[in-house]
């Protein structure tokens, strides 16, 4: 039978068992709109703004494992989506991107709303492409998908001209695919798998440190029995976090530049680094020569380019983060390294994490975050960026039924809202949570009314500081305390120069109260520590609206430890007096 | 750092060009020459590379090349042998009969051909190695200073077959 090609593509959708859309309608996409209409078993959500569909579709790839959707416009459409594919992409999240597109024969004419996205997003996705002939339609959305979602997740971006929307052609698409070009390793070569256990034998200790290559390949189970078995400390990063749940025993903590004492000081101090599915990003390594110094160093990765590229690997293992772990947990023997561990915590019980938060209102990040531990069990925690997001890194509790989500290779503020929404979309049955600041939530908070009209009952946490917070603590340790453009209760008629909030400063705007409220959202301002519990509770039993609940925080918390541009893991600043003098040396 | 070569072969489609093009600007690394033309198959076009980096870095470029969807190989001809050339057109301006003299001799000696011609003028044509046909043009800026036009292809290359040196 003939179709259009806007009819293909619907048929590809629900052939690809994509139960949610996130999609946003324009001139250039009406006919695949158009194909939509009515269509059943296909959710289409229409979000306020497409920074906002295609983080939202992030999320809910993220939280579910399905590949994310997406449909705009042309033009703004398409370049509207730019910063959520680099973040996706980064973070390895495996979204489809359809962007409507001119009619072939007009591409390159500077036609009304043409712009030539593939070129756009060509460095920041996996792979673009432009159909350009009917007859190919159904082929590359099913290699679309297939991309996305295999080997290293990522975007694909599919730009699909008018023209090729609406021509008659076949209505096949196909069952599988075959791409000469692209053949991701998976397997595991079981000698380096040996190797890597003998380098085990030999060591005393050891740390597993687990990235986000362990969450992304679902390997948690088997990746707690590996640690079980062989009785190895773990270490994640920021995307690793909850590869094993937080309270385990073997579990230590996140390292790196907010990292925790116990858990920089093992990675300093092992001599073995057993690392999984991570990159050794420079947030992670401090200063790279002395990064695990005296360790041997083991990689399994998917992506062999990630392998010897920042950190000189010794034993690489080229594969999916749980095949490889199945085939460890299955060669592996028992070890014992009973004194290492008890060394690790009694680090972690000297210098525990967030004590030191002491606002006067009690209203601290940590006694929030903690709280959400307590109350919530089954959940996605999403984070935006800044200080909310490495408390929420540094404080949540992980386990199975609880996940984080983070926009952790771009930092992209304005993330975490919308990727609630997604994750509740997907996940209609856990609570969702999105903890913020004050700043980010004001980059995408028109997608409270797609929370109100889609009856997302998600709960935004916005820690408010008044402060875009996290450049704030940079200004006040590394610069002098010149607060040059973070005070967001900053008006007119404040000083030129200010760097000391008082009691005196102007009205924080907007009102986040009365905003979300004109949305028709629950909103709930907590002061005083007693009421944290209380409101949170409140939250989570609201089953239609969501409730926005603004937390005003101390305005210069900080987020500590951290580790100063330029030195190793091993020289951090905890809080107290012993740091004065790193404050003040001139870092490069 | 070190000249380094590599053979591509990927998918004639449109855009992989800029794809390739793009992975080195976007990632610093340094490319001195990129061909590309049509093979025996003609969905795959062939690419040879010349570019200059450390022994890490070249590991590296290799690995995000092989990583990219459209490449469908990569061929490192550090260690084979192979045939390469470029061809290079020199175009020499306001030439005495003196200099017409000079230029006959040194294309028999770079094995030239003078390919066009008018009284004052000439077009020489050199297919060499790189380093060959940077020898005859650094003796043609010598002796032709702010007369010349250069045009040159960057190199092909393709594995020997019996010849085992480069
Ligand atoms: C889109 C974007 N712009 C700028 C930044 C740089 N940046 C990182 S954290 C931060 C401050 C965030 O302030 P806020 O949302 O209030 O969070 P806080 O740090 O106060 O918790 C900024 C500006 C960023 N990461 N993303
Ligand atoms: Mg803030």
């Amino acid at each position: 039978m003939q179709i259009t090609g806007a009819e293909l593509f619907v048929k590809a959708l629900l052939a690809e068992k994509v139960d949610t859309l996130f999609a946003y309608p324009g001139g250039q996409a009406i006919d695949l709109f158009n194909a939509l209409y009515g269509v059943e078993g296909l959710d289409v959500i229409l979000p306020r703004h497409e920074q906002g569909l295609v983080h939202a579709a992030d999320g809910y790839a993220r939280s579910t494992g399905k590949v994310g959707v997406c449909l705009v416009t042309s033009g703004p459409g398409a370049t509207n989506l730019v910063t959520g594919i680099a973040t996706a992409n980064y973070d390895s999240v495996p979204l489809v991107c359809f962007t409507g597109q001119v009619p072939t024969h007009l591409i390159g004419n500077d036609a009304f709303q043409e712009v030539d996205i593939v070129g756009i997003t060509r460095s920041i996705s996996k792979y673009a492409v432009t159909v350009r002939r009917r007859e190919d339609l159904g082929a590359v959305i099913k290699k679309a998908f297939y991309i996305a979602r295999s080997g290293k997740p990522g975007v694909v971006v599919v730009d699909l001209p008018k023209d090729i929307q609406q021509a008659l052609g076949s209505d096949g698409y196909p069952q599988s695919i075959e791409i000469r070009s692209y053949k991701p390793n998976i397997s595991v070569h079981i000698g380096q798998i040996k190797k890597s256990l003998d380098c085990l034998k030999r060591a005393k200790h050891p740390v597993f440190l687990l990235g986000g290559g362990v969450n992304i390949s679902r390997a948690n189970e088997v990746m707690a029995a590996l640690a079980e078995k062989t009785g190895i400390p773990v270490v994640t990063t920021i995307m690793g976090k909850g590869a094993i749940p937080t309270s385990h025993p073997l579990y230590v903590g996140n390292l790196g530049i907010h990292g925790s004492y116990a858990a920089n000081t093992a990675i300093s101090e092992c001599d073995v680094l057993f690392s999984i599915g991570v990159r050794f990003n420079d947030r992670i390594t401090g200063k790279v020569s002395e990064f695990a110094k005296s360790a041997t160093i083991i990689h399994v990765d998917i992506d062999p380019a990630s392998i010897s590229r920042n950190i000189e690997v010794d034993i690489p293992i080229v594969a999916d983060a749980k095949n490889a772990i199945t085939a460890l947990l299955e060669k592996s023997p028992e070890f014992d390294f009973h004194e290492w561990r008890i060394q690790i915590d009694e680090w972690k019980k000297q210098k525990p994490l967030g004590t030191k938060q002491t606002g006067e209102s009690g209203v601290t990040p940590f006694a929030v975050i903690q709280k959400i531990n307590e109350i919530f069990s089954d959940a996605v925690i999403t984070t935006d960026v800044g200080q909310n997001q490495l408390w929420a890194t540094q404080f949540l509790e992980l386990t199975d039924q609880k996940q984080m989500l983070t926009s952790g290779g771009l930092g992209t503020m304005g993330y975490g809202f919308p990727a609630a929404l997604g994750a509740k979309l997907g996940n209609p049955d856990k609570d969702v949570i999105t903890i913020c600041g004050d700043g980010g939530i004001q980059m995408n908070i028109q997608e409270m009314a797609t929370a109100i009209v889609y009856e997302l009952p998600v709960i935004i946490c916005i820690l408010n500081n008044g402060y875009l917070g996290n450049v704030r603590q940079w200004q006040e340790m590394f610069f002098d305390k010149r607060y040059s453009s973070t005070c967001l209760r900053y008006r007119r008629s404040c000083a030129a120069t200010c760097n000391t909030p008082s009691a005196c400063c102007p009205e924080y705007t907007p009102d986040f109260i009365r905003l979300a409220e004109s949305y028709g959202a629950k909103a709930i301002r907590v002061q005083k520590r007693d009421e944290i519990e209380a409101a949170l509770l409140s939250a989570k039993n609201r089953k239609k609206i969501p409730t926005v609940i603004e937390f005003i925080i101390e305005r210069e918390e900080n987020v500590l430890p951290i580790v100063p541009p330029g030195n190793p893991l091993s020289d951090m600043i905890m809080g107290g007096e012993e740091d004065e003098e790193k404050m003040d040396q001139p870092f490069c | 750092m070190k000249k380094r070569w590599i053979s591509l072969f990927v998918e004639n489609d449109i855009g992989v060009l800029a794809r390739i093009s793009g992975l080195f600007s976007g990632k610093s690394y340094n490319l001195n020459s990129l061909t590309v033309g049509t093979t025996e198959d003609t969905t795959i076009s062939r690419m040879t590379i010349s570019l200059t980096s450390d022994d890490k870095t070249f590991e590296q470029i290799k690995k995000q090349l092989n990583r990219s969807v459209e490449v469908i190989k990569v061929v490192d001809f550090m260690d084979t042998a192979i045939h390469m050339k470029e061809l290079m057109f020199v175009k020499i301006h306001g030439c005495s009969e003196h200099d017409m003299m000079k230029l006959s001799y040194m294309k028999e000696i770079f094995q030239a051909k003078m390919i066009d011609y008018a009284p004052s003028m000439a077009l020489l044509e050199s297919v060499q190695t790189e380093a060959g046909n940077n020898d005859l043009l650094k003796l043609l800026e010598s002796d032709f200073s702010g007369r010349i036009e250069v045009v040159r292809g960057g190199s092909v290359a393709i594995e020997a077959i019996s010849f085992s040196e480069r």
